[in-house]
């Protein structure tokens, strides 16, 4: 599993790369053992992912004041993320040292101490999690007893994962699942912890930054949405087109089947959490499709397909129709093929797509996969599970549009109504998420957290929007929020707007905007005032505020734009409000 | 493996994560001699020629070692 990642050497030249044109993210490292190492390894592996990493390193064992003191150093920092490292080895030394009954109290004891912390800090906080270790003192007996050191050391990590759920800016990275697949072997040096007060192996560091960078990149909007899957030797044993469909393998009777139903039920289980599945496969679609409609033994089925593409074309050339369907970044696709020449092909014809090494074994497919983490996410909504339907929908729509020769009939022809919401504690998830998710349709590109978004809905300078969008054929969920903010009592700023992608072309924005206009109205504001703040993927709304009849009013370092409330005539949109 | 052929194989080991070129090892240089040979990059060196040698220091011999040579003779032991 090590090997899929980058060894430390190579990390450690990443920081000499130019990296001036990355953004710059301040995080800070406050742990109980020496972090030179883990240092350089999220500053490389942050290099990877595209971030320029400033990395404040608290000194050496100064968790809690750190912490707790409003004037250390590290709150002078102002960091956006905050990583606490606090080491098993270091919880056995002091566990060393205590009495019973103070054992007993350890891990209840150590999340108190965190969960103050957590109260303390407008940060989002990464807390790595313990690796366990047995100290063997009473053998299996460990079960029973409150105050034997396993026991403390499983009760913290469950521990944590509840204080996270209260905490909405607290996300625990599971090192302790690391030890798991690598072993303690590898992941702890012994000889290095003797003589140093590191307890990583240099080995372990890629794999743990990896892990702790799959977070920070989660949040920062740069995660996986897709995975596109081939299908003779990868979602079956053996070859549709010249096996047929009783001879495949799949299922517990047959062969290796059973190695391949499981990695099925694995695709089935990122589906319903909201993972789009395509398929893209060398075969006549009609072979392909069949063992979807009539295998007993296949989990998967076509309506857990958005977009299932089989021909004799080149897969690169595929991959970028799928793209084009989906409307997401190559970034956010995963590519899964058992054969290195697809693999290949693809990798250096679409280098941002994700493709892993397969081995060549399909019994090991899953556990490979398990160890790459390639689906981090850091908000889960309701909106994920109905995806693909919303897609299918989608496609629906498109051969709709066709029968259409003007556009604006056929749009009115939706009957499409929108709700319009303040946010509240149903929408939070969703509006977070969609900050999160939205980088085309996305003026500002700044990301909000769920806790960002409560702050901003309990705030009276800001004012917040939620708009869900629904037709004839089906809803679309919430697809557009703006945030606005009260700069004086006539100006009103866009703090952001995003939209999804999916609702692009259907008079959405000017929809959006008359609402905003209307709350000027009724609030007394006489100018709107917005920000085109470009990125490498948001281009779409560069000209989105010409285009709706704001003055652009700045050119320079800032793209600011204005809008005269009085004197706007508002544009027609094709969408009816609804009231509820 | 003599002497000599162990101490061209960690050159390179040396010059790779001292990140120098140009850097040249004799049986007496020590920590002292090298800027960048500092209680880090020791380990660094460390695993990277027990991973390129196939072997395994123990605590003591890695606190111990007081020049190049004495590292090689630790090395010539276990190969």
């Amino acid at each position: 599993m090590i090997n899929y990642f980058s060894d430390f050497s190579a990390l450690r030249k990443n920081l000499k790369s130019d990296i001036r044109n990355f953004p710059v993210i301040k995080v800070a490292l406050v742990s109980d053992a020496a972090t030179q190492f883990l240092k350089t390894g999220i500053k490389g592996v942050g290099i990877e992912r595209g971030f320029n990493i400033d990395l404040f390193e608290a000194d050496f064992n100064q968790v809690e004041r750190q912490l707790l003191d409003l004037n250390s150093e590290l709150f002078q920092y102002n960091p956006e993320f905050i990583i606490i490292f606090q080491s098993a080895h270091k919880l056995l030394n002091k566990y060393n040292s205590i009495s019973e009954v103070n054992k007993s109290n350890l891990a209840i004891k150590r999340i108190e101490f965190l969960e103050s912390a957590c109260k303390n800090l407008n940060s989002k906080v990464i807390i790595l999690n313990y690796p366990e270790i047995d100290d063997g003192i009473f053998g299996s007996y460990h079960s029973k007893l409150q105050h034997s050191f396993l026991y403390q050391i499983r009760m913290l990590n469950f521990e944590l994962m509840k204080l996270s759920q209260l905490y909405s800016n607290l996300y625990i990275c599971d090192i302790s699942s690391i030890q798991n697949i690598i072993g303690s072997e590898k992941m702890f040096d012994s000889s290095v912890y003797v003589t140093t007060e590191m307890v990583f192996s240099i080995e372990s560091i890629p794999i743990i930054s990896s892990r702790i960078l799959d977070i920070i990149s989660a949040i920062k909007g740069k995660f996986k949405k897709c995975i596109i899957l081939d299908l003779d030797n990868t979602l079956w044993g053996g070859i549709i087109g010249d096996d047929g469909i009783e001879n495949i393998q799949l299922g517990h009777e047959i062969g290796i089947g059973k190695a391949f139903t499981e990695f099925q039920c694995w695709i089935k289980k990122l589906k319903n959490r909201g993972i789009i599945i395509a398929i893209c496969s060398k075969n006549n679609e009609e072979t392909a499709k069949e063992p979807f409609l009539n295998h007993p033994d296949m989990i998967l089925r076509l309506e857990d397909i958005s977009v299932f593409i089989a021909n004799w074309e080149n897969k690169a050339d595929n991959i970028r129709v799928i793209q084009s369907i989906l409307n997401i970044g190559f970034d956010s696709m995963v590519f899964i093929d058992d054969n290195p020449f697809e693999r290949k092909i693809v990798r250096d014809i679409i280098p941002e797509i994700t493709v892993p090494e397969m081995p060549d074994d399909p019994a090991e497919y899953l556990e490979t996969l398990y160890g790459l983490n390639l689906f981090e996410t850091s908000s889960i909504s309701n909106a994920d599970s109905i995806r693909t339907e919303q897609y299918q929908i989608e496609s629906k729509r498109l051969l709709l549009s066709k029968q259409f020769t003007n556009e604006i009939d056929f749009l009115y022809s939706l009957e499409m109504k929108c709700t319009v919401l303040p946010f509240n504690t149903f929408n939070i998830p969703r509006v977070a998420q969609l900050s999160q998710r939205s980088n085309q349709f996305n003026l500002r590109t700044v990301r909000y957290s769920e806790g960002d978004i409560e702050n901003i809905s309990s705030n009276i300078n800001y004012q917040g929007f939620s708009f869900t969008l629904e037709d004839n054929l089906g809803g679309h969920g919430l697809i557009c929020c703006v945030i606005l903010e009260k700069k004086d009592t006539d100006v009103l700023f866009i703090d952001n707007w995003f939209m999804s992608c999916r609702v692009l072309k259907r008079t959405m924005e000017v929809f959006t905007l008359n609402t905003i206009i209307d709350y000027a109205n009724q609030n007394g504001f006489s100018l709107i005032r917005g920000e085109y703040i470009p990125t490498a993927k948001n281009e779409i709304v560069a000209n989105l505020f010409d285009s709706l009849g704001f003055v652009r009013v700045s050119n320079g370092e800032k793209q600011l734009f204005e809008l005269d409330v009085k004197n706007h005539t508002k544009k027609e949109t094709c969408i009816k409000i609804k009231h509820i | 493996m003599n002497k000599e052929e162990i101490l061209e194989k960690i050159q390179s080991i040396f010059r790779s994560i001292l990140d120098n070129d140009d850097l040249i090892i004799d049986y007496k240089t020590t920590s002292n001699d090298i800027e960048e040979w500092d209680s880090l990059t020791h380990i660094q060196l460390i695993v990277a020629i027990e991973k390129t040698f196939q072997i395994k220091f123990t605590s003591k011999e890695i606190h111990e070692w007081k020049d190049v040579e004495e590292m090689i003779e630790s090395m010539k032991q276990k190969l």
